[in-house]
């Protein structure tokens, strides 16, 4: 088992490794230079050509990879041509509002969806699964944005109930922290509702037709046992799996949530910094999320171990 | 007796302080148009940073909304008969956030360092023999010949705008940003509180020591009248006109045109017009590339420009936008409609028949569409459907706004790389006089993106620059539109404004060229 962590965290260093390498290219290739975004409008283009230089952009690429790849290696993110600070530092600010979103909106996916799906998988063909089956497409296909100005239109404007936008940290007071991550986690919580709910029917479905449940069912356990410690136990690693896959695409891509909401979070970094050509934050940035899915991913990866002894490393 | 009185004289009014409510603070709640990123005013042009600029620092001289150059920090200023000696004295009590006084050394050491990079502030410091601090609170201009555009030019309104900082930030080289944010404003930039991307606060300048007279443009008293400014980053439209309407903010700068009707419809809600001269669009060529590198061709996509079918597509609210058949903003002094002809009235026909005779050979010309700039994503949509319909090989290519910002600064040819036309628009403010005026000037490779060369055009632009007869200025700002329009330098596209959008108990805001925040107050 140890010995599986250590190979797969080993593993992950050609990973981090090629992930710089192809985001550094991808991003000298792509149009777009920071030096005339930071300049302004009405900049000359001798103006454009001094940031340039006091930015390093019109060294040779070898170079400034070599630099960047020294300072990584050394613990060190650079810094953001933008704002002027550490890019560690900058993601250590937004990384609360995102993680926050994320932990709210798994949380409340996997206690709605998980006994959906389980009661749909019960009832496969009835008029409930038949109901949380058509939700769950209208949950697929509403986009993001339009769920939330609704909420935002029903809940905040019409109702008064919650703040229109906004992030308060939680070291501001546990009330105004929910109030204003009650929206966020309800818009962006549907969808993944939607997915969870879908696979977890699939997988309890498919784990209701094997033999050991007949069994069970013959040796007179109750049907809730029979679904939560046979059919819902031998079913788990696919629900985690995607559960563990929705927690990762949530630290990265909560960009229209968190748009809508104006919450300042590492969505919204990646976005800004991609627009800006802010090279130093978007490599960062892109480093970090690649780190925190292999992270994800090794966690699923030993969950296994726990939901099914079949299973060693 | 009276030892008694006085203690309880001081026991009730200490009760009465207890019993009070301390009075609270007045916060307003503004989303600007932009992310503030970067600090320093004079290292880059953008807009958002100008406006930092005013929160924090003063200038010598402000220009009032009617466009007349003002004494701001100045108290005094007197010119030698042969106008080439310049003595100001500053007004008395002037010191920076740190309680040190503004100084003539500090005045100078901003004007240097403003005028190795600003356009305006180059073509002054050409003509400046050199500045000197006479006393603490007087210094002078020595020129080598007589300039007409000390004033205005002191007095800019817009970036980069020459903000007066102390001496040790002001001496930090040009191609470096400073670190150090002491101004001698109306507001104290709280840095601690500053989270780019997020909010910036700046709170009330208690040692500011305002004018008297009037606040109007940036001219004027600047009396700070809520006691914190809040900045909000919220970048989608909609989030923010949700925000005002809900009464989380107090403001939106630039709300987009598609949301005043819904702004308007609240009983909450103001819309205000702070800047009536707007903002002017415009279509660049580029000069050096074919097909635009032949002025009968630029001639005949000119006449095939029209102004309402752009204004029509872009703003879509008829009271917001206005035709202008000027290179200078409509309503300023130097406005005319001379060499304007060909947009006035635009044929189509002609373009075509123009177009047969310059020519063209089917070069394909390419415009650029930034599609995530909204102000003018359709502009060059009209733009292209027009040049098609002259008889133009059109290619429309979709990109983002940083995207079309570098490849505007490439020479290649359109087919590797390059540009044919783009669209844009500039504060008013900026296009006012053939000098601040970027896209009118042909200086080569010296001009703008697009690089007209025209050496007639540089003489009468250099020739108003040097005189300060108010007639003669005229005459030259109408003789260099005419030439600025004979050779195509930029094809204007019409003007539109932005009103803010306000709580209805935001009151005192100033009229003038941009949202400034002194004299704004929460009732």
């Amino acid at each position: 088992m140890l010995r599986f962590v250590l190979r797969r965290l080993l593993a992950t260093i050609p990973v981090l490794l090629v992930v710089a390498v192809v985001v550094f290219l991808m991003l000298r290739l792509t149009p777009g230079d920071p030096a005339a975004v930071i300049a302004g409008d009405s900049a000359t283009t001798e103006q454009i050509e001094q940031i340039r230089e006091a930015l390093g952009l019109n060294r040779p690429l070898v170079v400034q990879f070599g630099l960047w790849a020294g300072s990584v290696l050394r613990g060190d993110l650079g810094e953001s041509f933008f704002f002027k600070m550490p890019v560690a530092q900058l993601i250590a600010q937004r990384l609360e509002p995102t993680v926050a979103l994320a932990v709210s909106t798994t949380l409340l996916a996997v206690l709605i969806a998980v006994p959906l799906g389980v009661l749909a998988a019960w009832r496969r063909g009835g008029w409930f699964d038949r109901v949380l089956m058509g939700f769950s497409t209208i949950g697929f296909s509403v986009p993001v944005f339009v769920l939330g100005y609704v909420l935002i239109w029903l809940v905040s404007l019409k109702l008064g109930w919650l703040p229109v936008q906004g992030y308060r940290r939680i070291a501001e007071g546990f009330g105004p922290f929910i109030r204003h991550l009650i929206l966020p986690t309800l818009t962006l919580s549907v969808i993944y509702i939607a997915l969870i709910a879908r696979v977890t029917r699939a997988a309890v479905s498919e784990a209701l037709t094997e033999d050991y449940v007949r069994t069970a069912r013959a040796k007179g356990l109750p049907e809730t046992a029979v679904l939560t410690r046979h059919a819902l136990a031998n079913a788990a690693v696919p629900i985690v799996t995607v559960i563990g896959i929705g927690v990762a695409l949530l630290i990265g891509g909560v960009v229209v949530t968190e748009s809508v909401y104006a919450i300042p979070g590492l969505g919204r970094l990646t976005v800004d910094a991609v627009l800006a050509r802010d090279f130093p934050t978007i490599q960062g940035v892109i480093l970090f999320f690649s780190a925190v899915y292999v992270l994800i991913n090794l966690l699923v990866d030993l969950s296994y171990v726990l939901l099914d002894p079949r299973i060693r490393y | 007796m009276s030892r008694r009185w006085a203690v309880l004289a001081c026991v009730c009014v200490a009760l009465l302080a207890w019993a009070l409510p301390a009075r609270s603070e007045t916060v307003l709640r503004v989303a600007p148009h932009s992310n503030l990123v970067v600090l320093d005013p004079i290292w880059t042009t953008a807009y958002i940073t100008r406006n930092h600029g005013y929160m924090i620092y003063d200038t010598l001289f402000g220009t009032d909304a009617q466009g007349k150059v003002r004494p701001q920090m100045v108290d005094e200023w007197e010119v030698s008969r042969d106008r080439k000696v310049w003595t100001f004295r500053l007004r008395e009590g002037l010191q920076f956030h740190d309680g040190t006084p503004v100084t003539g050394r500090d005045v100078i050491a901003s004007l240097e360092r403003w005028g190795k990079r600003d356009t305006m502030g180059i073509k002054l410091m050409s003509f400046v023999e050199r500045i000197e601090a006479m006393d603490a609170r007087t210094f002078r201009l020595r020129l080598r010949e007589p300039y007409g555009l000390v004033l205005e030019s002191l007095g800019k309104p817009s970036s980069n705008v020459p903000f007066i900082m102390p001496e040790r930030v002001a001496r930090t080289s040009p191609d470096r940003q400073i670190d150090d944010t002491t101004g001698s404003g109306p507001f104290v930039f709280k840095r601690d509180a500053w989270r780019p991307g997020e909010r910036v606060v700046y709170l009330r300048n208690p040692k500011y020591v305002p004018r008297r007279d009037a606040p109007s443009g940036t001219a004027g008293a600047k009396i700070p009248k809520v006691d914190r400014v809040e900045w909000m980053i919220i970048k989608d439209p909609q989030t923010q006109a949700n925000a005002l309407i809900a009464g989380e903010i107090d403001l939106i700068e630039a709300p987009a045109h598609e949301l005043y009707a819904q702004l308007r419809r609240d009983p909450g809600v103001q819309l205000v017009e702070t800047n009536p001269l707007g903002f002017q669009a415009g279509l660049r060529f580029n000069h050096v590339q074919p097909p635009f590198d032949n002025v009968r061709i630029r001639r005949a996509a000119m006449a095939a420009l029209n102004q309402l079918s752009f204004l029509r597509a872009q703003v879509g609210v008829p009271e917001m936008y206005r035709t202008c058949f000027s290179v200078y903003p409509c309503g300023s002094p130097f406005a005319t409609q001379a060499g304007m002809d060909f947009i006035v009235r635009p044929d189509m026909k002609r373009a075509q028949q123009l177009l047969r005779e310059s020519g063209y050979d089917g070069t394909p010309i390419v415009i650029m569409q930034p599609t995530d700039l909204a102000v003018i994503a359709k502009l060059p949509v009209v733009a292209a459907q027009l040049l098609r319909t002259a008889g133009f090989k059109v290619d429309l290519q979709a990109m983002d706004w940083q995207t079309l910002v570098a490849r505007r600064a490439k020479k290649d040819p359109p087919s590797r790389g390059g540009w044919s036309i783009f669209c844009t628009i500039f504060a008013a403010v900026d296009m006012a006089n053939p000098v601040v005026n970027q896209p009118v000037a042909a200086a080569c490779d010296k001009s703008w993106f697009g690089w007209p060369c025209d050496e007639s055009l540089e003489k009468l632009r250099d020739a108003f620059a040097r005189t300060d007869d108010p007639a003669e200025q005229k005459r030259l700002a109408e003789a260099v539109q005419v030439r600025a329009m004979e050779i195509g330098t930029y094809v204007p596209l019409g003007e539109y404004v932005i009103p803010v959008a306000a709580r209805k108990n935001v009151q005192g805001l100033v009229t003038g060229y941009f949202l400034v925040l002194w004299n704004v107050e929460k009732r």
